[in-house]
């Protein structure tokens, strides 16, 4: 989709701007504030119902509503693709509440609403990352009591998340946690940064970007301010590590990215290409190029982007 | 001995539940590694009286202090309850009756055992591996089942394994609610061995609750026999068993079925 052109806000949907009323979208603001003040906290806040169901990313839309401005440029990522049934659903949405101009260009984007993968090209510091967040608590599977979860926390009794690993190692010989992967924020709260694959936890580190994170269902915000240290939990004799893989991206040949494994056909033959369709792309407008280029089946996935 | 070493102080502890009084001014001291048996009939208050020194329970009355490693005497209930956690799974263990209520069974059997490790900051796998090793052998479980969940243990297993789970952390202090009951003979002859010989090595106070007399004269150096929430009777226990003064516990003496 290209840049929406932009007009000014003429309230002709019937909605408020952003869907959300002005109340709504301060209550919001302000448990926005407080994530942002005490980074990795899970913010309860008065989650309301929206019109698209729960764990198609309420919480981030939510998010999204209360933040977005006339001014901004949306992305909406779903498993870093700009085209699937979520991104696009939602790119929608606030293309018609808000009358915003959206984008799949990462680098033009100011707020970026993501489902399970951060994009690959690093972000800067006037951009903002929105999360769609479907179980917010790291301790739930451990401790299903909400009251003893939230004391874990406040008295940082975290040995309890390291058992979870510690059980990883015992019946698979290593850390095969790979999604929603615990992390540390600013050495204190351990949080769950929703089920991004943890080849993304290191680019949570120190980022430039603000980082929200929004549980529609839960009714909880939690955020990692710029520049805050982010750790993933380990062992000092199993250190964290991310994912790598054999080949390059079939399609531009990056070796750097979250690659997908495609299934090709019956026969066993697959594929491997970038998860972040934007980056994939970009770097194939650049002239790089992978194995799989030139090959017939891939072809009709070439096609279909660009009819998007 | 003087009164410095005392480790647990209890002091007029009451508790009640409305009109039920289920722990009745109850006062004694406890020493370091020294085993105090609670008998009585079932309601007497023996498993509120447990909780309450556990600080599962909080007593409408009365003082309950204990003196750290470090010498330092403070009252649980004064203490803020990190502190009272902290404690609780480190200097303290709780076996409870029902191993199914201290174990995590979706956890294998060496997470359980390592669990209290993490918790005070343990980070090495091999280490913490190391130590759940050494604990299933010392409780005489089969190395082989280290990675198994204990749901798929028997009884007697998971109150070993659970046992396991609360000694590893070296604690000064351990409550038992009858940790015997509901296994059959056989198998609790095994673990009251076990018991005996794991708490005379660690050096180990356990305050142990228990209706069946001849655990309390395995175990415990000291009794108290409760009835209706209230002390009756306290002493050695060979002094209570054999020359009981109390009315109750000359009948709960006499009730002993002989074979």
């Amino acid at each position: 989709m290209s840049a929406r052109k932009r007009e000014a806000w003429d309230g002709e949907t019937g909605y408020n701007f952003a869907y959300l009323d002005e109340q709504t979208k301060r209550m919001i603001r302000r448990c926005i504030l407080k994530a942002v003040a005490v980074p990795g906290y899970q913010v309860p806040f008065g989650s309301r119902e929206m019109p698209l169901p729960y764990g198609w990313g309420t919480g981030g839309i939510q998010v999204t509503a209360s933040i977005i401005g006339r001014d901004d440029i949306l992305k909406v990522i779903d498993q870093g693709s700009d085209d699937t049934t979520n991104a696009v659903s939602i790119r929608a949405f606030f293309a018609k509440t808000a009358n915003v101009a959206t984008t799949e260009e990462t680098s033009k984007a100011s707020v970026i609403q993501t489902r399970h993968r951060i994009p690959e090209q690093k972000l800067r510091a006037d951009q903002i990352l929105v999360y769609q967040v479907p179980n917010p608590e790291p301790l739930r599977f451990l401790e299903p009591r909400e009251t003893e979860c939230r004391k874990v926390h406040a008295y940082s009794e975290y040995g309890v998340m390291q058992v979870k690993l510690y059980e990883d190692i015992a019946r698979f010989g290593r850390i095969t946690t790979a999604y929603a992967y615990p992390v540390r924020v600013n050495d204190r709260y351990i949080m769950d940064p929703s089920p991004i694959p943890k080849f993304d936890n290191p680019k949570m580190d120190n980022s430039s970007a603000l980082q929200l994170f929004g549980a529609g269902r839960e009714k909880r915000l939690y955020a990692i301010p710029p520049y805050t240290k982010v750790d993933s939990l380990d062992f000092e004799d199993h250190p964290f590590d991310i994912e790598t893989w054999d080949e390059p991206c079939g399609l531009c040949g990056a070796t750097d990215s979250f690659l997908d494994e495609i299934i090709l056909d019956d026969q066993g033959s697959r594929m491997f290409a970038c998860s972040d369709s934007n980056f994939c792309g970009e770097r194939r407008a650049e002239g790089h190029t992978g194995p799989m280029t030139n090959d017939p089946a891939t072809r009709i996935e070439e096609g279909a982007s660009k009819n998007v | 001995m003087s009164d410095d070493d005392v480790l647990l102080h209890v002091e007029h502890v009451s508790k009640y539940f409305g009109q039920i009084r289920a722990c009745d001014d109850v006062s004694f001291d406890l020493w370091p590694g020294e085993v105090l048996g609670i008998v009585g009939e079932s309601g007497s208050g023996k498993t509120t009286l447990l909780n309450c020194l556990a600080a599962r329970l909080v007593p409408d009355s009365g003082l309950i202090s204990y003196t750290n490693r470090h010498g330092e005497v403070s009252d649980i209930f004064a203490m803020s309850e990190p502190e009272r956690r902290m404690l609780a799974r480190t200097d303290w263990g709780f076996v409870h009756q029902n191993p199914r209520d201290g174990l995590r069974l979706d956890i294998t059997a060496g997470g359980n055992i390592g669990e209290r490790l993490m918790m005070v900051g343990e980070r090495h796998y091999g280490n913490i591996r190391h130590e759940a090793e050494t604990w299933m052998n010392r409780v005489e479980l089969e190395l082989g089942r280290i990675d198994s969940p204990p749901r798929t243990f028997s009884g007697g297993m998971q109150q070993r394994l659970q046992i396991a789970r609360n000694l590893v952390s070296g604690p000064r202090l351990v409550f038992m609610d009858e940790p015997t009951g509901g296994l059959d003979v056989s198998v609790q002859a095994r673990l009251l061995d076990l018991l005996r010989e794991l708490v005379r090595e660690l050096q180990v106070a356990v305050v142990i609750v228990t209706h069946d007399l001849a655990v309390a004269r395995l175990l415990s150096d000291r009794l108290m026999v409760m009835r209706h929430g209230a002390v009756v009777e306290s002493g050695l226990t060979d002094q209570v068993l054999d020359d009981p003064q109390h009315a109750y516990s000359q009948l709960l003496v006499s009730s002993i079925l002989q074979v």
